[in-house]
Formats: structure tokens, C-alpha cells, sequence
């Protein structure tokens, strides 16, 4: 229980700060208040769906077949593998993290797991769609075509730097391994 | 972002559907798994969530359009990067606000730098990348991705 109210505190402090916001009429309280509900729906209907695919990745894929279509020996393939399938998903970038936990822990590569969180981060043909529909065609274009080499560059340069120690890991198991 | 929450939803039902299918167990296993991980990060994202909307409250849109906006030259180009970098504005909020800048008259470099970075760089998530990346990773991720975005920035300026 103590555990757990530490974990929360912030959550609780903000709740408290919220309520007496809304009690006194206390304008930048309610403000800040609905820009957290907004995240907070944006965050519930993407991300409980997102784990339970990862989820089911991790009991139904195995590993054999990770390692050898975007792992190590896995070249060009493998880097048009990653990036088709970051282009297919949605979301923030924070949803990204679990899934680029789940495909380093079924042996894909460093490279390609960075290649991966870039062209999530740029080229998710649902973002793809807003953009095209705010900023033009021209504009879409030109920006993903100038972010695909830089993207693919990052990966290279993340796996040279990182070498073979790097891993991702899962945000509880680090905890424990510090206690 | 209702539609793609949609679609989303349609897959991930369809997946659990096909799965049940071919082995309830593993199935329920897999579930399982997914629901452990998502609660393992529910209290760092929600605190990610309550930095981003104070942020959001003390940057309002009409400032970021201010600083941004037409003739702010090399000075905006900086702003832009910064707030792109610190911040993270979902697409549905920060589209608009791009289209706003370029029909009010700012150049393409600042809105392309603005709209990378808030892609690409994330301070306010950084504490959430750590713990899967590590701090090292981390970090250097962020700092190359800044580095991109400022060339991709200059280079759309320039091809546009």
C-alpha cells in the first residue's frame, strides 16, 4: 500500500489540486485539468489495446523467425521489414517503447530497432494522413523522403555506438535488478 | 483519432478472436502479459501526461504562433526547436497549429523543425525512455534526432 501511494503521489497530488481548482473556480486548474483528461483519453484508447498486441506477439511469434527476418544478418530486408511495420501502427511515440521492447527481446537487431522507433516517429500512414490533410502533399513528401535517409543513418550510428551490450528491457524488470 | 483509435480497436478484437481460436490458453497467457506490462508503466505516463498538460497550459497555442510566426527569422527557427523538443503535442493539436503558422506567413523551415522535433525528440518522455532504453541510449537517441531534425529543417527551408 505504501508502495503504492508512492508510485501515485504525483497522480494524487494532481487529482487534490484538481478538485480544488474546480471548488474555488480557479481558471489555469481547470485548464491544465482538461488538457490531462484530453491526453488521458488520447492515452486509454490507444495504449491497453497496444499492450495486448504486444501481448500476443510475444506468445505467438517466436523468436526463431524475429531473429532471422529483422535480425542481425538481416540487411535491406529487414530495414524495409521494420519500417512497413512502424508505418502500419499509430500513436504517440511513447507507444512505440513497448514494442520496440518486445521485438529486441525476439532478436531483432539494435539497428533496426532504432530504425524502427524513426520511421514510427515519421512515417505512420495514419500521422501521414493528417499531415497531407494540414501541411500539402509537397510538404509530406519532401519531409518523409529527407527523414527516411536520416532515420536509417541514426540506426546505424545508435548500433555502432551502443555495441553488442545494449539491451532494451522491460520498465519493471529494471527496477528490481536496482533493489 | 477517434478513426484510427477504431481501427485499432477492431484489429486488436480481431487478433484476441483469432487467437482464442487457435489456443485459448496462450491467448489468455498473451493478455495477461500485455496488461502486466501496461500497468507496470501507468504511473510514469500518467505523470508524463500531467507535466505535458501544465506545459500545454503555460505555452498556449497563440504564443507558440507568436514566437513562431512570419519574420521570426532565425530566432523562431530556434524557439521551435526547443518547444518541439521539450514538449509533446499530439498530431490532432500540433497539425493545426502548423497549418495556422504557414497560413499566417511563416517560413516552412520553422514549421518543418517544429513539427520534427515534437516527432522526434522528447525531454518530457526521456524519464519513460530510460527505463527501457537505458540513459546512454537514451540520451544519444534524443541528441541525434535533434541533429536531424535541424538538418531536415534547413533543407526543407531551402527545397521549399
Amino acid at each position: 500500500m505504501k508502495k503504492l501511494i508512492k508510485e501515485y503521489i504525483w497522480v494524487i497530488a494532481f487529482i487534490l489540486f484538481s478538485i480544488i481548482a474546480y471548488l474555488l473556480g480557479f481558471n489555469p486548474g481547470i485548464k491544465i485539468y482538461s488538457n490531462f483528461w484530453m491526453f488521458f483519453i488520447e492515452m486509454l484508447v490507444f495504449i491497453p489495446f497496444l499492450f495486448i498486441l504486444v501481448g500476443l506477439f510475444d506468445v505467438w511469434v517466436p523468436k526463431e523467425s524475429i531473429e532471422k527476418h529483422i535480425g542481425k544478418e538481416s540487411g535491406i530486408k529487414g530495414m524495409v521489414l521494420v519500417i512497413f511495420l512502424a508505418m502500419l501502427q499509430a500513436g504517440p511515440l511513447y507507444g512505440a517503447f513497448p514494442v520496440a521492447y518486445i521485438l529486441f527481446k525476439k532478436g531483432a537487431s539494435v539497428r533496426n530497432v532504432f530504425i524502427y522507433l524513426g520511421a514510427f516517429s515519421s512515417m505512420k500512414i495514419p500521422m501521414l494522413g493528417i499531415e497531407i490533410g494540414y501541411l500539402g502533399l509537397e510538404f509530406t513528401i519532401l519531409r518523409t523522403l529527407i527523414s527516411l535517409p536520416l532515420f536509417i543513418l541514426i540506426g546505424f550510428i545508435m548500433e555502432k555506438i551502443l555495441g553488442s551490450k545494449f539491451e532494451v528491457k522491460n520498465p519493471k524488470e529494471t527496477e528490481k535488478q536496482k533493489i | 483519432m477517434v478513426n484510427n483509435a477504431l481501427i485499432f480497436g477492431i484489429v486488436t478484437v480481431a487478433s484476441i478472436i483469432i487467437s482464442l481460436f487457435l489456443d485459448r490458453k496462450k491467448t489468455f497467457q498473451g493478455i495477461k502479459k500485455g496488461f502486466k506490462m501496461f500497468f507496470n508503466i501507468v504511473p510514469p505516463f500518467l505523470n508524463i501526461l500531467i507535466v505535458v498538460s501544465i506545459l500545454l497550459y503555460l505555452v498556449p497555442q497563440d504564443t507558440i504562433i507568436r514566437y513562431l510566426g512570419p519574420g521570426s527569422g532565425m530566432f523562431g527557427f530556434f524557439i521551435a526547436a526547443i518547444i518541439g523538443s521539450i514538449t509533446l503535442i499530439p498530431g490532432p493539436i500540433s497539425y493545426p497549429i502548423a497549418s495556422t503558422l504557414i497560413s499566417k506567413g511563416a517560413s516552412y523551415s520553422v514549421v518543418a523543425v517544429f513539427i520534427t522535433t515534437l516527432m522526434l525528440v522528447g525531454i518530457v518522455t526521456l524519464p519513460l525512455e530510460i527505463k527501457y532504453f537505458g540513459k546512454k541510449a537514451a540520451i544519444i537517441r534524443n541528441v541525434l534526432n535533434f541533429i536531424a531534425a535541424i538538418i531536415m529543417g534547413i533543407l526543407i527551408g531551402r527545397l521549399m
